[in-house]
C-alpha cells in the first residue's frame, strides 16, 4: 500500500451508473476503513479539526476506527454532529477537513468524509442510535423546515429535555436532502429517513404539510400554539432566472424543479404518478453543485448534457469529486459560455439555445475573475430542454408574514452567529435561511448554535 | 392522514369532497388553495378551497375529472383518506384584506366558467356575509356541467345569472355574452370583474372588460409542484414581471397577465400525462405500441 494515497473506494462503473439511480460509491467495508485510518498521523495540533465546521474530533475518531472500535468512533463523531452519514457523503472535504490534512502537503490527504461516512453507516447498520433526554423540562420549541439546520437544531433541544415539534411545508421531511440532492450521491430510504428517524427518538415531532407564514404565522406559533420560542430553518429555495428572452418557454426548468420532480416525487420512477420529460439533448446553466446534479440526473434519464457554464473550470463552484463523477459518467462542459436568448417554436417548445463565448478578466469582489462577452462569439446549440441552475435566495414567505424579523439586502434573516438570536424576541434563525445558499454542514453548524442560544434565553426566562 | 368526510359526484365528471384538516380549516381565506397527495406514489395536485367549515375542521374541495390523477381521486369514497393536503396556500383574494367601508361602496361581478365555480363560492359567499351584494354570472358547456347553482341561488338570488354554451339550460351563449348584456342594456355599472375559469374563457374576458373598462381580477392556474415557491413551475409573465402563482397568486391582474404563455405552459407535460392517462386506463392490457410508452 502506498501510504502517500488514498485507499481506493469502490464505486459503481460510469457506463453503468449513468443509466441507474443507485448510490454512485460503494463505500469502504471494514478492512479498507482500517487502511485508510492507519494514514492518519495523528497530529497534536489537528489542522483537520479546525477544518471542519463544527469540529469533529477527527485525529480521535479515526484512530478508534483503526483499532476496529467502530462505535466508540461514532460516538466521538456523535458528540460534534447529528449528521455524519449525510455530511461523509456530501461535505466539499477538499475545501474543509481534507483540505488542510497534513497529509496533503506530500500526498493525498486522509480520506475523512469515506471514513465518517463508513462510521455513521455502521452504526446504522448495528442499530446504534443517539440517546435522548431523562426528563423533559416542559418548555415547547417550535422549529421551521425540516432541513439540516432545523434537524441539528431539534435534536440538540430534544436532547436538552424540550419539547420540539418541527413544521415542514412538504409531505416529507429532510430539507434539500430530500428534494434536492439525488438518490445516487445521497439515498433518501437507507440514509436520509435513516437520520430523520434518529432525531425523532429523540422526542421530536415533525409534523409536515405546514407552511409556517400561510398554514399558521410565527406569531400564532408564539401566541396561540403555546410555543416558548420559535426557530427558523426555512433554508433558501426561491430559485433565479436570468431574464433572457425565451425564459419561460415550456422546457425551461428551474434545478429546483427538475430535481424535485425526480428526488422527492421520484419521478425518474414510473411507478410513480409526478411526470418528468425525457429528452435528447440538455442544456444545464450553471456550475455548483446543483447543477451537477440536474445534469447528471438529466444523463440518467437518457439525455445528452451540456453543462454551460461561464468561468473556467478552476471556478466551477462544485465539490470537486462531483465534477470528476459527472466527466467520468459523460458529461459535456462547455466552459466560458453564456446564454444569451433561447429558442422556441411557435408552440413555446424549447428548440434551441443562443450562448455567446466568454474570456477572464480582472479579479472581481469575490476575488475571482471577472468573465466578459468576446464580441460577435455567438453561436446556436440545439437542445429540447434548459435546466436553470443559477442559485438560490430564501423564500420571502416567512419575512413577509413575520412583524419586528429583519432582512438584509439579499433577503436573507439577520441573526447572531454565535446564537442564531434575530431582531425578534424569542426568535432564532440559521442555515440557509440567514447565509443564502451554503453547505449542509455549515447549515447543521448553525442549528448547533440556534439550539444553544434558545436553551440560554429559555434558561433565563 | 387527512380523512374524507363526504365525497359525493355533484356533475358530470365533477366531483365534491369534504376533507378532514383542521389547521388549514382554522387559517382559510377565499381565493386560497391546497395541495392535495393521494398515496405515496401520488402527484401533488392543486385545487382550489370551494367552502370551509372552522369548527367542524374541514375542506370542501370540488375537481374535474381530466386526467390520470383526478381519475384516480375521484374513486376515493367517504372514509378513505388523503395522505397529504397542505394548505391554505397563495394569497386571500383582495377582498379580504380590504377596507370593509370601501369594498361596501364598489359593484362587483363574478363571470364564473365550469369548475371555475367552485373557487367564486367562496368568495360570493364571504362577501354577502359581510352584507356586499354582488352578481354572479356562471357559464358552462351544457346543463349536466352547471354546478353548486343551489348554494349560490341561496345566497345570491335573483344576482345568480346562468348560462350554456350550447343553450340546453336557461339561456344560450358565453359569459361573456352575460356581461354584455348586463352592462350594454341592462345598465349595469361594474367597479370590478372577477373572472375564474379556463385560461380561454379569463382571456377573453379580460378582452372585454378592458374594452368595458372594468379592472379585472382573474385567478391563474399553471402547473405547480410544491406550491410554495421553491419550484418555479408556475411562473407566468403578469406586465413586465415574473410572477410565481402559488405564493405570488393565484389572483392576479387579469389585463396584465400573458393568456397566450400561460396557455402554452399550461401543455408542457401533455405527452407523460397522455402517457399516464393511457396506463390508467388500459392497465395491464397495455403492452406497448401507444407510440410512447417505450414499449413499442
Ligand atoms: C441540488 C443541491 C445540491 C446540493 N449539494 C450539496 C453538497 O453536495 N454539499 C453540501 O454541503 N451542500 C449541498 N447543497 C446545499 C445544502 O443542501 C444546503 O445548504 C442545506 O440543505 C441547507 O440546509 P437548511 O436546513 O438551512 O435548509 P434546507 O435544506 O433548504 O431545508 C429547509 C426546509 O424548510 C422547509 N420550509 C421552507 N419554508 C417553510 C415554511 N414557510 N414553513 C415550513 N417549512 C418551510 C423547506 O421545505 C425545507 O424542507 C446542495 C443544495 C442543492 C439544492
Ligand atoms: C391554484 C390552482 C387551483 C386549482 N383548482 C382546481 C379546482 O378547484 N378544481 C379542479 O378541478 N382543478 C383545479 N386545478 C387544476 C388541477 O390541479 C388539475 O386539473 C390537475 O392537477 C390535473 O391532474 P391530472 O393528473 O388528473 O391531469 P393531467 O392529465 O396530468 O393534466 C391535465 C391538465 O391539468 C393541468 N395540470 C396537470 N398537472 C398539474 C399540476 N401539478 N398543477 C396544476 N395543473 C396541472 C395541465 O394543464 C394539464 O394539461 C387547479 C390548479 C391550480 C394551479
Ligand atoms: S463534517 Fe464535513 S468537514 Fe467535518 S469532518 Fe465530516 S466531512 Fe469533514
Ligand atoms: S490533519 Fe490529517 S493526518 Fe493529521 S490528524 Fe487530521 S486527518 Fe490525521
Ligand atoms: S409551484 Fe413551485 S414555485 Fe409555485
Ligand atoms: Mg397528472
Amino acid at each position: 500500500m502506498d501510504v502517500m494515497k488514498k485507499v481506493p473506494v469502490r464505486e459503481q462503473d460510469p457506463n453503468v451508473r449513468n443509466k441507474n439511480f443507485d448510490e454512485v460509491c460503494l463505500g469502504y467495508n471494514l478492512e479498507e476503513a482500517k487502511a485508510e485510518a492507519s494514514r492518519c498521523l495523528n497530529c497534536k495540533n489537528a489542522r483537520c479539526i479546525q477544518g471542519c465546521p463544527v469540529s469533529i474530533n477527527i485525529p480521535k475518531f479515526i484512530a478508534e476506527v483503526k483499532e476496529g472500535n467502530i462505535a466508540e468512533a461514532y460516538n466521538v463523531i456523535s458528540e460534534s454532529s447529528a449528521l455524519p452519514a449525510v455530511c461523509g457523503r456530501v461535505c466539499p472535504q477538499e475545501s474543509q477537513c481534507e483540505g488542510v490534512c497534513v497529509r496533503g502537503i506530500k500526498g493525498e490527504s486522509v480520506s475523512i468524509g469515506k471514513l465518517e461516512r463508513f462510521v455513521a453507516d455502521w452504526a446504522r447498520e448495528n442499530g446504534i442510535t443517539p440517546k435522548g433526554a431523562d426528563k423533559k423540562n416542559g418548555k415547547k420549541v417550535a422549529v421551521i423546515g425540516s432541513g439540516p439546520s432545523g434537524l441539528t437544531c431539534a435534536g440538540d433541544l430534544a436532547k436538552l429535555g424540550y419539547d420540539v415539534t418541527i413544521f415542514e411545508a412538504l409531505h416529507e421531511a429532510g430539507g434539500v436532502l430530500v428534494y434536492g440532492i439525488p438518490e445516487f450521491r445521497l439515498p433518501k430510504q437507507t440514509v436520509v429517513a435513516a437520520e430523520v428517524e434518529n432525531v425523532k427518538k429523540l422526542g421530536v415531532k415533525i409534523e409536515t404539510n405546514v407552511v409556517i407564514g400561510r398554514s399558521m404565522t410565527i406569531d400564532q406559533l408564539l401566541n396561540d400554539e403555546g410555543f416558548d420560542a420559535v426557530y427558523i430553518g426555512s433554508g433558501a429555495g426561491l430559485p433565479r432566472f436570468m431574464g433572457i428572452p425565451g425564459e419561460n418557454a415550456n422546457e425551461v426548468f428551474s434545478a429546483n424543479e427538475y430535481l424535485t420532480r425526480s428526488n422527492l416525487m421520484k419521478a425518474f420512477d414510473d411507478e410513480y404518478d409526478t411526470p418528468i420529460a425525457r429528452f435528447k439533448k440538455v442544456a444545464v446553466v450553471g456550475g455548483g453543485n446543483v447543477a451537477m446534479d440536474a445534469a447528471r440526473t438529466a444523463l440518467r434519464l437518457g439525455a445528452e448534457v451540456h453543462v454551460i457554464y461561464r468561468r473556467s473550470l478552476e471556478e466551477l463552484p462544485a465539490r470537486a469529486e462531483e465534477v470528476h463523477h459527472a466527466k467520468e459518467e459523460g458529461i459535456i462542459f462547455d466552459l466560458l459560455q453564456n446564454p444569451t436568448e433561447i429558442l422556441t417554436d411557435d408552440k413555446g417548445n424549447v428548440t434551441g439555445i443562443k450562448v455567446i463565448k466568454m474570456e477572464l478578466g480582472e479579479p472581481d469582489e469575490s476575488g475571482r475573475r471577472r468573465p466578459i462577452e468576446i464580441p460577435g462569439s455567438e453561436y446556436e446549440m440545439d437542445v429540447d430542454a434548459v435546466i436553470m441552475s443559477l442559485g438560490t435566495s430564501p423564500n420571502p414567505l416567512i419575512s413577509s408574514t413575520t412583524k419586528g424579523l429583519e432582512i438584509n439586502k439579499r433577503k436573507c434573516i439577520v441573526a447572531e452567529e454565535e446564537t442564531g438570536k434575530t431582531s425578534k424576541t424569542a426568535v432564532y434563525a440559521g442555515g440557509d435561511a440567514v447565509t443564502g445558499a451554503a453547505t449542509v454542514i455549515l447549515a447543521m453548524g448553525a442549528g448547533k448554535a440556534g439550539a444553544k442560544g434558545i436553551h440560554e434565553f429559555l434558561s433565563n426566562n | 392522514m387527512y380523512k374524507i368526510l363526504k365525497a359525493e359526484n355533484i356533475a358530470d365528471k365533477i366531483y365534491l369532497m369534504d376533507v378532514e384538516a383542521p389547521r388549514v380549516a382554522s387559517h382559510c381565506e377565499p381565493g386560497q388553495f391546497v395541495i392535495v397527495k393521494m398515496d405515496e406514489k401520488g402527484e401533488r395536485i392543486p385545487l382550489t378551497i370551494c367552502d370551509y367549515d372552522r369548527e367542524k375542521g374541514t375542506i370542501t374541495i370540488v375537481f374535474q375529472t381530466v386526467g390520470a390523477s383526478t381519475e384516480k381521486m375521484a374513486k376515493l369514497k367517504a372514509g378513505d383518506s388523503f395522505q397529504d393536503f397542505v394548505g391554505p396556500l397563495g394569497r386571500p383574494s383582495e377582498m379580504v384584506e380590504e377596507d370593509l367601508e370601501e369594498l361596501k361602496k364598489k359593484k362587483i361581478v363574478f363571470v364564473a366558467g365550469g369548475v371555475g365555480t367552485a373557487p367564486v363560492f367562496p368568495q360570493v359567499k364571504w362577501l354577502y356575509a359581510h352584507g356586499i351584494e354582488c352578481d354572479v354570472i356562471v357559464g358552462a358547456k351544457n346543463k349536466d356541467l352547471i354546478i353548486l347553482e343551489d348554494e349560490l341561488r341561496a345566497i345570491a338570488g335573483d344576482n345568480l345569472y346562468i348560462t350554456t354554451d350550447d343553450g340546453s339550460y336557461v339561456r344560450k351563449g358565453m359569459g361573456t355574452d352575460v356581461l354584455k348584456d348586463l352592462v350594454n342594456n341592462q345598465g349595469k355599472k361594474y367597479d370590478r370583474c372577477i373572472a375564474i375559469g379556463p385560461l380561454i374563457m379569463m382571456k377573453f374576458v379580460c378582452l372585454l372588460t378592458k374594452e368595458l373598462g372594468i379592472p379585472t381580477i382573474v385567478s391563474m392556474n399553471p402547473i405547480m409542484v410544491d406550491g410554495t415557491g421553491m419550484c418555479g413551475a408556475c411562473r407566468l409573465q403578469v406586465g413586465d414581471e415574473i410572477k410565481f402563482a402559488c405564493v405570488d397568486g393565484p389572483e392576479f391582474d387579469g389585463h396584465l397577465v400573458d393568456f397566450d404563455q400561460a396557455m402554452k405552459r399550461q401543455q408542457t407535460y401533455k405527452t407523460e400525462e397522455g402517457r399516464a392517462m393511457l396506463k390508467l386506463q388500459e392497465g395491464d392490457t397495455h403492452h406497448g405500441g401507444c407510440g410512447n410508452c417505450g414499449n413499442d
